[in-house]
């Protein structure tokens, strides 16, 4: 197993947000989680990223066989994974080129590999950028600095592509995209699946599954997963919207 | 008068018949009317407003040397090698206050331009040298100008005739060589003719530092359409104490763009005043300190609106080390007249530690109503959720830092235009930020002495 999350318990400033979550992800599989707003899905991404300003209170989080919550903020992606931020950050005066240069050295330097140079370097990022159909010249461009909602999420892609990880977790990458868009960030993480990577997918909506098939459709709610299914499921959700959700877990239906 | 304004006042006294020897009749005049204006103004105290957090006569020492006569010609460019890479700038050089030379005391280039000893100049064109000289009110300036002007030795005399654009930059460098306690004051005038440009390279270091004092004015006039680009580097070592005044004329469509960078001081001081005397002249004035240990870096900048139409920007940046103090002081004054005056003014800072201390005061003075202006200033550290951005991707802390930080000084680094001179610097400066100081072993200017390499930001703490 790639990813083992259970019984995860996560507060921010005192407040519970995950409440006992469980998931497996296996190399090659494609997991969707959706829910309604503010049952905890960024909340579950920024906690394998490693952002501080949540606690553990209970349960683990097993990655490639390791305890992924001891790993410091970098190692985690040097292990491989990579989170598809909702909101990127703007980044003024570094350049995507530079960026990406040193955290592909420094990931290939942790697995005893060489450092690219230039040369390499440029011819790799050039393929890349076909990916998401970039055509800016990205050694001239700061991370993410006047960028539009869709380029940022290109960008996000773009570094996925680049970086190669085991684990991509994307965070809403479909919100703020029109259609032109989702559809070239949509085939842009399709080039990028393999047997040997697991992706998960946090969306609101059915319609970026269009375009990205998930194994396994999974519903978040207060806290935990409360439902999951195929990729019917979200045709479901789509069609029914969550009320439904919401009535038979307050039933006791769901659990 | 304080202790230290009446050891000035006698300097002057004493000093006078000597230093006046060679004067033309309105030079002895100028010195007699600002050593006036000096004993009554006073030397900088802490009732001064603008000198209040760090009082100069606290700094100063008791005595001081005033070297009354000019360098034996020394063959600088046999010692002095300046790394920066196919710069191929025109030096020149002061010692100890005094234009050094080896041929001429004043050179006229093929192309019309004039560079060397302004005393030279002085004889040798006086109704040029006094349509710009001192044009400056001695009872608006502070009040270290009127100190030069009646004290000062030599200095750098530089006239570019109407319309002529000088391609190769003019590199000033000013040393002081002497183990004892200098007092060295320059005065250097530099004017544009109609539609000329010239870009100056301005190097101030010392070499076998005593506890010098310097205290250098440099004139600037900017005929119509002028355009200058001056760049002035501090390097200091840790017991000097500089301040610096640049005193800036424009007329119609000048031009005048500064770069202030201070990577190492004891006590440096820079106050550049820019007069937009007529309409759409334009200042863009820039500054990057990166300071630690016990160091004082001051700048202050003073943009006076005066006519209609005229632009300026003021952007300041610096990251504050150990305890290390930086201070910031920018005013822009907009006259009733001035209408459609856009100008802008930020600063901001990075500190590194609790004992870090940065003063900053933007400030706006308007009195006009059709006006495009703003301010601000910023103290903090380095952007957590950037940090964490970077972080993610695979890059260490240590790393993340410096690339923040990098980029945070690369602002107005790049606003250098030229060449070489940006490059050496982009390199200098990401070797201090990294904690390597940059060394010049081919020059002889204090930063190939190992004593003062000592520099280093600890990331960790940023």
């Amino acid at each position: 197993m790639l990813l083992k999350i259970e019984n995860l318990h996560v507060s921010i400033h005192g407040k519970e947000i995950l409440k006992g979550f469980n998931l497996e992800v296996d190399r090659g599989e494609v997991h969707a989680i959706m829910g309604p707003n503010g049952t905890g899905k960024s909340t579950l991404a920024a906690v394998i990223a490693g952002k501080e300003v949540f606690d553990v209170t209970k349960g683990s989080i097993t990655y490639k066989g390791k305890d992924l919550l001891a790993m410091s903020i970098e190692e985690r992606a040097r292990e491989g994974i990579f989170i598809g931020f909702q909101y990127p950050v703007e980044i003024p005066g570094v350049s995507i080129a530079n960026f990406m240069r040193t955290a592909l050295n420094e990931i290939r330097q942790y697995r005893g590999e060489e450092p690219l140079t230039a040369a390499q370097f440029l011819r790799l990022m050039e393929e890349k950028k076909k990916v998401v159909e970039l055509t800016a010249k990205l050694s001239d461009r700061s991370v993410n600095e006047g960028f539009s909602g869709g380029e940022k999420k290109k960008n996000e892609i773009f570094q996925m592509a680049m970086l190669e990880p085991k684990l991509a977790i994307l965070d809403e990458t479909d919100s703020g995209l029109d259609i032109d868009a989702l559809r070239v960030v949509a085939n842009g993480v399709n080039q990028l699946r393999s047997p040997e990577n697991a992706i998960i997918v946090i969306t609101h909506y059915q319609r970026l599954l269009d375009y990205i098939v998930p194994d396994k459709v999974h519903v978040l709610y207060d806290g935990k997963i409360v439902k999951s299914g195929t990729k019917e499921l979200a045709l479901e959700l789509e069609e029914k919207g969550y009320d439904w959700i919401k009535k038979e877990y307050e039933q006791g239906k769901l659990t | 008068m304080t202790p230290f304004t009446q050891y000035i006042v006698n300097l002057f006294e004493k000093n006078a018949k000597q230093l006046t020897e060679g004067d033309v009749g309105f030079l002895a005049d100028l010195r007699k009317k600002a050593i006036a204006v000096f004993a009554e103004r006073g030397f900088p105290t802490g009732k001064m407003e603008s000198w209040r957090h760090h009082p100069l006569d606290q700094h100063v020492e008791k005595e001081y040397t005033l070297q009354l006569t000019p360098e034996p010609y020394l063959p600088i460019d046999k010692v002095f090698k300046c790394k920066i890479g196919n710069i191929g700038t025109n030096m020149f050089t002061l010692m100890n206050g005094w234009y050094v030379h080896q041929h001429a005391p004043l050179t006229i280039f093929p192309n019309g331009m004039m560079v060397g000893s302004l005393l030279m100049a002085i004889q040798q064109h006086p109704d040029l040298v006094k349509a710009h000289l001192a044009q400056q009110d001695l009872q608006k300036t502070d009040p270290l100008v009127a100190m030069n002007e009646s004290l000062f030795t030599d200095g750098l005399f530089i006239y570019v005739p109407d319309n002529l654009h000088v391609d190769q930059p003019i590199q000033m460098v000013s040393l002081a060589t002497s183990k004892e306690n200098l007092l060295i004051q320059n005065r250097n005038l530099i004017v544009l003719g109609k539609n000329a440009s010239l870009s100056i390279i301005y190097c101030n270091d010392s070499i076998h530092d005593g506890k010098s004092f310097t205290n250098n004015v440099t004139e600037i006039s900017l005929d119509e359409q002028a355009k200058m680009n001056y760049y002035k580097m501090e390097n200091k070592d840790p017991d000097s104490l500089l301040i610096d005044h640049i005193l800036v004329d424009g007329k119609t469509s000048a031009q005048f763009l500064s770069n202030t960078i201070t990577f190492n001081a004891g006590y440096v001081r820079t106050m550049i005043t820019v007069n937009l005397n007529e309409p759409y002249a334009d200042a863009k004035l820039y500054g990057l300190y990166l300071v630690d240990k016990m160091q004082y870096v001051d700048n202050h900048v003073f943009v006076w609106h005066k006519a209609t139409d005229c632009t300026s920007t003021q952007l300041y940046k610096g990251v504050i080390d150990n305890e290390a103090t930086a201070n910031f002081n920018g005013h822009i004054l907009v006259a009733q007249d001035a209408q459609r005056t856009a100008a802008f003014q930020t600063n901001r800072n990075i500190t590194l530690t609790d004992e870090a201390r940065i003063m900053t005061k933007p400030f706006l003075e308007i009195y006009a109503d059709d006006v495009q202006c703003s301010h601000g200033a910023t103290v903090g550290q380095l952007n957590d959720e950037a940090l964490f951005y970077l972080r993610s991707r695979g890059i260490c802390e240590r790393n993340a830092r410096i690339l923040l930080l990098y980029a945070f000084a690369n602002e107005i680094v790049e606003t250098i235009e030229i060449e070489s001179l940006r490059h050496r610097l982009t390199d200098m400066v990401k070797k201090r930020i990294r904690g390597e100081f940059s060394h010049c072993e081919e020059c002889v200017l204090h930063c190939s002495d190992p004593k003062d390499i000592t520099f280093s930001i600890d990331v960790s703490k940023i």
